[in-house]
């Protein structure tokens, strides 16, 4: 069976729809972090891929296009080495609370 | 509220403008917050600083198809040219300024012509020559665009208004992460006496990726 990021040749009538939208901040950043880290040798566009293609299929279809990137962030940078899972969810918290207040 | 990310571009203010109330719920997201949570890490750690960051969201803006429009105008205008931007691209990007970044993938230019049509897609994500484009529109990071482009080419570009005539050849070109495809659109009849920045002008992105053909201005179809 496909893969959810398989997509072509998928059986489909569904119109393509050709409205914008007007990116967040937040999407900008996530879109910057990776050509940044992408500059500094700490990601490649294979490496992302593979990263959003590992995404369970509910996730992947569930997601926006730069959730699915913030997601692929997160495993590439766990997976170097570059932040641990413990620093990431503490900084989470934070982060939650900082906004909740 | 504290904000971590304070936009200094003014893009942001726009967003808000355009989407009352919008802009902000979207900022508190899960995944939003876990980027900025990430961001804040990176920074702390000292791995990038949020100017580095800022700094490529600008640069990242400034692209736009007009950069590939003015590469194709200018491939129109002289033969040579042409002949280099299909044989070897990055020489030819390089004669007009533009140096891709090392990280960037290989591009490679396809010509329509009478006989053949191009179309450009990435089935697998959103692979796209940004660095002549900008980012891809929303319908070309699509399910449906992704999934019909190779099964109905020719139906996909009819909703975008463009109907190939059946003779012409039509080729679908899917992109990679090591290779992307930029389309050299046909030069419209009537355009003979334009300068290259009148013909950059006409030059679309949509006709860049494939989906439609660019259009001679209303007077010169006239005449």
């Amino acid at each position: 069976m496909s893969q959810p990021h398989d997509r072509g040749g998928w059986p489909t009538e569904e119109p393509i729809s050709q409205e914008e939208h007007v990116l967040s901040d937040w999407e900008r950043r996530v879109d910057a972090m990776h050509n940044v880290l992408s500059e500094k040798g700490l990601r490649r566009t294979d490496e992302m891929r593979r990263a959003i293609e590992s995404l369970d299929p509910e996730t992947y279809e569930a997601c926006s296009y730069y959730e699915r990137w913030t997601a692929a962030l997160e495993i590439l940078l766990l997976e170097k080495g570059v932040i641990t899972s413990d620093e990431l969810d503490h900084k989470f918290e934070e982060v939650q609370s900082q906004v909740r207040s | 509220m504290t904000r971590l990310n304070t936009s200094s571009n003014g893009h942001g203010d726009h967003d808000h403008e355009d989407h009352p109330g919008m802009a902000h719920d979207e900022e508190l997201g899960y995944y939003a917050l876990r980027a900025r949570a990430m961001e804040a890490l990176l920074v702390e750690k000292g791995v990038c600083s949020p100017t580095e960051i800022q700094n490529m969201v600008d640069r990242v803006e400034a692209r736009s198809p007009a950069d590939g429009a003015r590469v194709v105008a200018h491939a129109w205008a002289d033969p040579e040219y042409k002949a280099l931007l299909l044989s070897d691209p990055e020489a030819a990007l390089a004669q007009l300024g533009y140096s891709l970044p090392e990280t960037t993938p290989k591009l490679d230019v396809v010509e329509n012509t009478e006989n053949v049509h191009n179309l450009v897609v990435c089935t697998l994500c959103s692979c796209y020559p940004r660095a002549l484009l900008g980012r891809p529109p929303d319908w070309y990071k699509s399910f449906s665009y992704r999934s019909r482009a190779v099964i109905d080419p020719r139906g996909v570009m009819r909703e975008f208004g463009l109907d190939v005539p059946a003779e012409v050849e039509v080729r679908v070109l899917d992109s990679t992460a090591d290779l992307r495809y930029l389309v050299l659109p046909r030069r419209p009849e009537g355009t003979e006496g334009m300068s290259e920045d009148q013909l950059a002008e006409l030059v679309t992105r949509d006709s860049m990726i494939g989906v439609t053909e660019v259009r001679a201005p209303e007077s010169a179809r006239a005449g």
